[in-house]
């Protein structure tokens, strides 16, 4: 092999850095989240539908929503378990959830989702 | 011995037949469920909700004391920012000259005390409206009640309404209504229970869907019947016996440039 310690010397640097970012974040592993219930959210139990759904796919209900709210009129949703509720993510939601640092941005921080929900909608005063 | 073809038949029709029965069905029938709970209340019913407005009772409310009720509660509802700049300016409901609002009818020796005052405008809720023909993402909309109304989450910021609107009923939001002068906006958002708007969408009146689907009348309605002017009426057009329908039996009416055909549905007697 022509110049095999320049080539392998090379290959080590390269890999280094190529590896370097792992090295640089190892044993820092980015804390899970834990989103906190607001007194009032922990003592309504059941969200709008069953927890698991709302973990899941709360955004598709958001969606959903903001569809039927906004261009069909129809303000109001029925749960699976009778209950109403008036479609809104500002009166609503966050009226339980009144803690959207501690509740919504823990997972999305987490997961790196950015919904611009709040470019409009106003969040709740949260106490420092 | 093998399954034949009718015993394999049968057998497969039991199985599909319990296990439609059994968990897994119900876990695939499940958002079913979840669908058809999704059918809302439907809350206030009318075919073309309009405004009739009086426009001598507010001119004589403006005379007096500069009235301008209906534009401050309309804007501290809807959240909409003073950006001291008329370039920059958010017009929902506002004051406009009489040959603006009427640049067809330069009636010459009317009466003085119409020709030189200020109208009150607003988005005129077209039969057949321009700016909803226009719209490439289908943001702006026509409900079914007549109003003319926006879905903020569609709208690009592309403009084309702004352009199509003849009544200069849309404006532009060239900054976050958030960074809107501190000092003209002390209390900003003032209502917290409605959303702002973001950079780069287009945004008009939307006749109060939200308001008018608790069935109770537009803002600017409520404040003017509050001062007891009187001078906003909103209606029905298509029940012969709602109070827009009288009014406008009862007086003569004009539109602003009926000429261009988007039939708007905000009357004047003048």
């Amino acid at each position: 092999m022509y110049d095999g310690g320049k080539i392998i010397a090379g290959l080590i640097i390269g890999i280094g850095l190529l590896l370097a970012p792992f090295f640089y974040n190892a044993g820092t592993a980015a804390k899970a989240p834990d989103p906190q219930l607001t007194p009032k959210a922990k003592e309504a139990k059941e969200c709008v539908t069953t927890a698991l759904y709302m973990k899941s796919s709360h955004f598709s209900l958001l969606d959903e929503w903001r569809h039927t709210a906004v261009r069909e009129n129809e303000r109001y949703f029925k749960s699976p378990n009778g209950k109403i509720y008036y479609k809104s993510l500002q009166l609503t939601c966050l009226d339980c959830h009144s803690n959207k640092s501690k509740f919504c941005d823990q997972c999305h921080n987490y997961l790196n989702v950015v919904p611009y929900c709040w470019d409009c909608h106003i969040a709740p005063e949260e106490k420092k | 011995m093998g399954v034949d073809r009718r015993e394999f038949l049968k057998i497969a029709g039991y199985a599909a037949l319990f296990g439609l029965g059994g968990k897994a069905a119900i876990e695939i029938l499940a958002p079913g469920d979840l669908e058809a709970a999704m059918e809302g209340v439907p809350l206030t019913e009318a075919k073309r909700w309009s405004m009739v407005i009086r426009m001598r009772n507010c001119l004589e409310k403006v005379e007096k004391d500069g009235c301008r009720e209906c534009i401050t509660a309309c804007h501290h509802v809807h959240n909409v920012p003073d950006w001291g700049n008329p370039r920059h300016e958010i017009k929902w409901i506002w004051k406009e000259p009489y040959q603006h609002t009427f640049p067809n009818q330069p009636n010459q020796f009317i009466d003085e005390g119409i020709s030189d005052k200020p109208f009150i405008v607003l988005c005129n809720h077209c039969l057949n409206p321009p700016c909803v023909r226009v719209c490439p993402t289908k943001a702006t909309f026509k409900r079914e009640d007549g109003i003319v109304t926006m879905d903020m989450h569609r709208c690009i910021g592309c403009r084309f309404c702004m352009a199509a609107c003849p009544y200069g009923s849309r404006s532009f939001n060239w900054g976050s209504p958030r960074k809107a002068p501190k000092e003209l906006n002390s209390n900003f958002p003032t209502n917290r229970d409605y959303p702002e708007r973001s950079k780069g969408v287009v945004e008009k009146c939307n006749f109060c869907v939200e308001i008018v689907a608790k069935g109770q009348l537009p803002v600017c309605v409520q404040v003017c019947d509050k001062i007891k002017v009187h001078a906003l009426n909103f209606g029905d057009l298509d029940d012969p016996g709602s109070n827009v329908r009288r009014l406008l039996r009862e007086h003569y009416s004009v539109r602003r440039k009926p000429a261009l055909g988007t039939e708007p549905n905000i009357f004047y007697i003048i």
